[in-house]
């Protein structure tokens, strides 16, 4: 109990420039709920993302559980007893798959059997009221019930140390209170167990044993709440927090002071909703929403996240089309195609949603022309924004580089650069810090109160929806209860609004949540009993590994853009490029201009016209006509036939015929004149054999065979490339993205934090890949057969060995480009570009590797498409099987472990 | 009206300074008309080049000397020897392109006028070097024997020749032809991943709810789209065909260049109502790009700009005559290397402004659709 369960020594980190840890030294007792309060950005996940190794230390030291977290040992075991619930909700889960398929798939992670699993899924879910929902998908879960499925997964293995990272930020009430009677009861049954929290509600910590203040990466104080309050001689820890900042950081700021709302019977109604309803599907987002709200009045919506107020302003704002009810502004009923009214509202959404490619001063005037204030006046209404909400400093700043605080002034600012009558405002201050959120209310409190601008605002800060004239309590589209804050405490008799709303909360669908509070004492037990020795950790598990390809073969089942880019994009391809990447050149159009007009000037024409390679068009009457057709590429080839060309003939003097060929496509008119240049020499001995009876020949005949190919026909030839080239492209693609989603996704944290090893990942990965490019190359090779007709000689089994081979090898690329790349867009078109040029330029599929140079034969030489592409044109049109290409396997099976053991190396088992 | 415009002017304005303040797009666009185009006027090599050769000589006279010394580099490989025996084994195995075989006694033959043949083995796999080699081939043995032979026979002239001239493209270099077609097709992809990324980029920041509150209509934001990316593109072009097509690649440009421009201006509509279309059907970036996969590769490859259209099955044609880039591509082909002029394309516009039409007004209704959604 003595020993701190995390110890931390002189730690920095640092995101490029930015400094998110400052020498932080600090020690942090076992066996306790310790909480870590401070706004957004201050380094809180940082710190909790070291102790639970889920991100490299840089600089100090850090000691979790006894041992150094720097040490890839211990990290591997202290894995097994640490648990790590990370910020956003559901961030470590995965959205399609459903509860069920979440918990035993980190079952699985940890080594547990199924029977095990089950025993401890069913404990979990019946304790959190989850069993209910087994079925559904994580994704379509509320909020607080995200958040309970992400504690059921980080409780599965039994953790001696859970981390919590803002577990309960956009939760509604009641499931926060009911969040946290789970953990109580958990560490009621395992007092051992420490846990830590990092907390933005500072209410919320009253209730934890032990706080750490955090502010600008450094750690402002510790102690118990009630030693906090006593040092600063506060009454709440929201004030002891700003009590505890830096003076720098605190000046200007004064309590916020709200001037009563004088009640006036006649006053305008600003905004009025009757029976306001939304339904997306079966699903009722609003229901019969009514409220009045006046003019110069601030008005709260308070609830969770997807309760329904975002969706309530949208309608408001015209953005989405009501189903059922109405609502009117200014007595103007709501229609989205009025732009006279949308002139007299600002709206500002959740979160910063401004340009962040252009200035602030930039998307003031952007947004005051849009808004068509004059011209000559814009000027001084930027001006007097500027000065209002104090961006004077700011103004020729991209907004990406200022800091929240100051964002949402300008947000403010850019809502009222047209001076609105009515401001929208959703969340607006989540996320931002309390002195900086006091500043923003004293705005809103003078824009009410002097300019008469009416505010309708959604929140979900309990104090600050106390500051608003009146709110409305909403759970679940319905609103609960609309009255001023004061009138609702004391009308449900209780001490503070989030009693109250508890308290409404809980009326509302009592039923639901009751039982899982009942079995709450039950937690524990049965899953205790069973706890033997943790199992010892294997260095390779393919139930890890299977758990992983389990999962992620479900996940690509219920993802249908990706799906169909695996399955159809290969065939639609090869399609495009069978028929694409033709050289064959047939149906040539061309026509004559004839001069002789004799019988042996059109018997010269007949042979040409009759070749399948030329179509004759009608002839061409002059040479300005010539030009034209040819120039407008109607034609291809003209030939012209001199005058007295049949004499001349019979004469035996020389005779040129002239033939122009259209050069725009080189490709095309070298095979033109090869083809002309042919039908003309065998017209010429046809004329000779007629005429003398006898064969004339030349003195050497080059007799060519072409071998595999007769027809010499496009396809055949093509085809079998191709397969090989999208074999290539499309696995590596895929594979490349289900790393790199996950990365950006978040849930690439249980690589992390949980004991699964990177070739575990990695191999678990890639397996549905490996298959699913197999069943590809099964289906081009039956659409090569079938549609395209093009044979296949040899041997299939020597083919498919190749084909199980060489997907392995362009699975294994996809993972190699997914350890450098950051993001999806990234990752595609690098591998993109990274499979094609060598496939296309340097494996032989249009010149043979043996006539290139330099790198590009080196390439050649090691990257697997020359070699697939051999076995496949061998197998294909050559007829041969493995005995006669066996020298084209080994380079094949070798790439694989090369490539795989580079990912492996690599890959990073945390971040950086 | 006078509302309208102003509102699209000022929305482009904007989605040109958002495309200048993304360093990665426009590095992107600068290197896509610049050294892309480049390469591959200059990478794409002669179809014949160091084909690898093999013969079997089983005359060993000096008549079969001088034909293989005729093959060298750069066309050819320095020929290998063989046996036949190896000759299979070496075309199976992809070795070599072409197996020459010499029959015993040819020097003896020619000299007495006896015909003789000599056989050339072609791995028909490899398309074009097999098919342009071949004849190739073919003409040097023939060249060499006969003036083997012309200096014991008297020479026999063919009475009718065939004078071959090339029109548009005298020495056939591919290079005239590799970076015009770069620097078409790059004018589609450019065009569509511009648009649908700046409309992606205003979703997945969250900005297009803001301006849907602005009194601004889903054709002015989609139409401002429109104009600004198009104007991008069309001012890469221009500079692109001045400065490195004609400029660093010297290639000659027959035509004219601003009725080409305005060719694309048309084709820029359409493949820019495109790009909105496409973004409204992905939900983020990366659906996106898996969509631009798909959609990119068949337009290029089927619209004639890579191989000829008449090569192509007849279903295949027709389908393609819905894609602007089929018609795009045939009047960049006939103003750029054919100097074909206004009387001449005429149909191509009218096919591209039609497409363009279509396009934008079916765009405009998903877009308008799907808008609700994606605030």
């Amino acid at each position: 109990m003595n020993e701190p369960a995390v110890r931390i020594e002189h730690v920095t980190l640092r995101y490029g420039k930015t400094v998110a840890l400052a020498d932080v030294t600090q020690d942090v007792p076992a066996g306790r709920m310790v909480g870590l309060i401070g706004p957004d950005g201050v380094g809180k996940s940082s710190l909790l993302a070291l102790v639970a190794g889920s991100r490299a230390v840089q600089e100090g030291k850090v000691w979790v559980l006894g041992g150094d977290m720097a040490s890839k040992k211990h990290r591997d075991a202290a894995c097994l007893r640490i648990a790590y619930m990370p910020q956003g909700l559901g961030k470590n889960l995965y959205p399609t798959l459903s509860v069920e398929e979440n918990l035993q798939f980190f079952g699985h992670l940890f080594g547990h059997d199924a029977n095990e699993r089950r025993r401890r899924i069913d404990t979990l879910t019946r304790a959190t009221g989850l069993d209910p929902f087994l079925a559904r998908p994580a994704g379509k879960l509320s909020g607080g019930m995200k958040q309970k499925l992400g504690l059921c997964c980080a409780l599965i293995h039994d953790p001696d140390l859970l981390i919590l990272d803002e577990p309960t930020t956009g939760v509604d009430p009641l499931a926060r209170a009911q969040f946290w009677d789970l953990i109580n009861g958990i560490r009621q049954e395992r007092p051992t167990m420490s846990v830590i929290v990092a907390t933005a509600y500072m209410d919320e910590a009253q209730g934890f044993d032990w706080l750490m203040a955090m502010d600008d990466g450094q750690i402002l104080a510790t102690g118990t709440p009630a030693e906090l309050l006593a040092r600063t001689h506060t009454d709440s820890l929201e004030e002891a927090f700003i009590a505890l900042l830096p003076e720098a950081k605190k000046r200007g700021h004064q309590p916020v002071e709200i001037t009563p709302l004088q009640a006036d019977e006649n006053a305008e109604i600003a905004i009025e909703a009757k029976d306001l309803t939304m339904r997306f599907g079966d699903f009722v987002a609003v229901d019969h929403v009514s409220f009045r709200i006046q003019r110069g009045e601030i008005f709260g919506f308070l609830g969770s996240n997807g309760c329904g107020k975002s969706t309530t302003m949208k309608m408001l704002t015209g953005l989405l089309p009501s189903t059922e009810g109405k609502a009117w502004l200014f007595g103007h009923e709501v229609d989205p195609r009025d732009i006279d009214t949308r002139r007299r509202v600002g709206y500002m959404s959740q979160a910063f949603s401004l340009y962040c490619e252009l200035t602030v001063r930039q998307n003031l005037v952007l947004h005051a022309r849009l808004f068509h204030v004059p011209e000559t006046e814009i000027d001084a209404r930027v001006a007097e924004m500027v000065e209002r909400f104090d961006l004077a400093e700011a103004l020729d700043t991209l907004p990406d580089n200022l800091p929240l605080g100051v964002r949402q002034r300008l947000s403010l600012a850019v809502a009222m650069v047209h001076k609105p009558e009515l401001l929208i405002l959703d969340e607006p201050t989540s996320g931002v810090d309390p002195v900086a959120r006091d500043n923003f209310w004293r705005l809103l409190i003078t824009l009410a109160r002097e300019d008469q601008v009416t505010i309708f605002i959604s929140t979900h800060f309990m104090n600050e929806a106390g500051r608003c004239d009146r709110i409305s309590l909403m759970h679940a589209g319905r609103v609960l209860v609309s009255d001023t804050p004061d009138a609702i405490t004391e009308g449900r008799g209780a001490a503070t609004l989030e009693e109250a709303f508890i308290a409404y909360l809980v009326d509302a669908d009592a039923g639901a949540h009751e039982s899982a509070s009942g079995e709450l004492a039950t937690l524990g037990e049965p899953a205790h009993s069973v706890v033997e020795a943790r199992p010892a950790r294997q260095r390779f598990s393919f139930q890890r590994a299977f758990s992983y390809m389990w999962r992620e073969s479900l996940e690509l089942r219920r993802d249908p853009v990706r799906a169909t880019l695996a399955l159809v994009g290969s065939l639609l391809l090869l399609f495009v490029m069978g028929f694409g990447i033709s050289m064959d050149v047939e149906d040539l159009r061309f026509a004559v201009l004839d001069l002789d007009q004799t019988t042996l000037s059109q018997n010269y024409e007949l042979n040409i016209a009759g070749s399948r390679y030329f179509i004759e068009q009608p002839p061409i009457t002059d040479y300005a006509q010539m030009d034209r057709r040819l120039r407008s590429g109607e034609i291809a080839l003209a030939l012209e036939i001199p005058p007295g060309f049949a004499r001349d003939v019979a004469r035996g003097a020389s005779v040129d015929i002239g033939a122009w060929i259209d050069g725009s496509m080189p490709q095309r008119a070298e095979t033109v004149r090869g083809y002309v240049l042919g039908l003309h020499q065998g017209w010429l001995l046809e004329q000779a054999r007629q005429r003398l009876g006898s064969s004339v020949q030349a003195p050497v005949s080059v007799e060519t065979r072409f071998r595999y190919n007769p027809d010499v026909k496009s396809l055949p030839a093509m085809v079998p490339a191709v397969i090989p080239l999208l074999l290539m492209m499309m696995p590596a693609m895929l594979t490349a993205l289900a790393v790199v989603r996950e990365k950006e996704l978040g849930s690439i944290i249980n690589l992390y934090v949980t004991p699964v090893t990177r070739l575990e990942f990695l191999l678990g990965k890639q397996a549905p890949y490996v298959l699913l490019a197999l069943l590809n190359f099964l289906l081009m090779t039956l659409l090569a057969i079938t549609l395209f007709g093009v044979p296949l000689k040899g041997s299939f089994p020597t083919l498919a060995a190749a084909a199980v081979l060489y997907c392995l090898c362009s699975t294994a690329i996809g993972l190699f480009v997914s350890t450098f790349t950051k993001n999806q867009i990234a990752a595609l078109f690098v591998t993109m570009i990274g499979t094609m040029i060598p496939a296309v330029q340097f494996s032989g599929m249009l010149t043979p590797v043996s006539s290139l140079e330099g790198a590009g034969r080196l390439i050649g030489q090691i990257y697997p498409t020359s070699h697939m592409l051999t076995i496949s044109r061998g197998v294909f049109s050559k007829a041969l099987s493995f005995p006669d290409l066996h020298a084209s396997f080994w380079p094949l099976a070798l790439a694989f472990p090369i490539v795989i053991g580079v990912t492996v190396m690599l890959l990073k088992k945390q971040e950086t | 009206m006078g509302r309208h415009l102003a509102n699209i002017y000022r929305l482009g304005v904007k989605e040109l300074w958002s495309l200048a303040r993304d360093p990665m797009l426009s590095i992107f666009i600068v290197f896509s008309f610049t050294a892309a185009i480049y390469s591959s006027a200059t990478a794409i090599p002669e179809s014949l080049h160091m084909a690898p050769i093999a013969v079997i000589d089983n005359d060993v006279s000096p008549l079969s000397q001088r034909i293989i010394d005729a093959f060298f580099p750069p066309h050819f490989l320095t020929p290998t020897h063989i046996t036949p025996a190896e000759a299979d084994a070496g075309m199976d195995a992809g070795r070599y392109t072409f197996v020459l075989n010499i029959p015993p006694n040819l020097q003896r033959d020619v000299l007495a006028g006896r015909a003789a043949e000599v056989q050339l083995n072609v791995d028909a796999t490899r398309m074009s070097q097999a098919f342009t080699g071949s004849g190739y081939i073919q003409q040097m043995i023939g060249d060499e024997v006969r003036t083997f032979a012309n200096r014991y026979r008297a020479p026999v002239a063919a009475p009718v020749d065939l004078a071959v001239r090339m029109r548009f493209n005298p020495n056939l270099t591919q290079g005239w032809f590799g970076s015009l077609m770069e620097l078409i097709n790059n004018v589609t992809m450019l065009s569509i991943i511009l648009t649908g990324a700046a409309l992606i980029r205003e979703r997945e920041h969250g900005t297009i709810e803001h301006l849907l509150v602005m009194p601004v209509t889903p054709t002015e934001i989609m139409l401002a789209k429109v104009w600004s990316m198009g104007i991008v593109v069309l001012v890469a072009v221009a500079f692109s065909l001045t400065f490195i097509v004609r400029g660093a690649l010297h290639v000659p440009i027959e035509g004219s260049v601003p009725l080409f421009l305005a060719g694309a201006a048309l084709h820029l509509f359409a493949t820019t109502s495109m790009g909105i279309f496409m973004a409204t059907l992905a939900r983020s970036m990366p659906q996106f790009g898996m969509l631009l996969v798909l959609v990119i590769m068949p337009l290029q490859m089927l619209s004639g700009g890579n191989t000829p259209r008449e090569s192509m099955p007849q279903f295949a044609q027709d389908i393609m005559l819905a894609a602007p880039t089929t018609h795009f591509v045939e009047l960049s082909q006939a103003i750029l290397y054919r100097g074909a002029g206004i009387e001449v394309v005429w149909p191509q516009f009218l096919w591209l402004a039609a497409i363009g039409g279509l396009l934008f007004s079916f765009s405009l209704m998903r877009f308008r659709k799907t808008l609700s959604q994606m605030a």
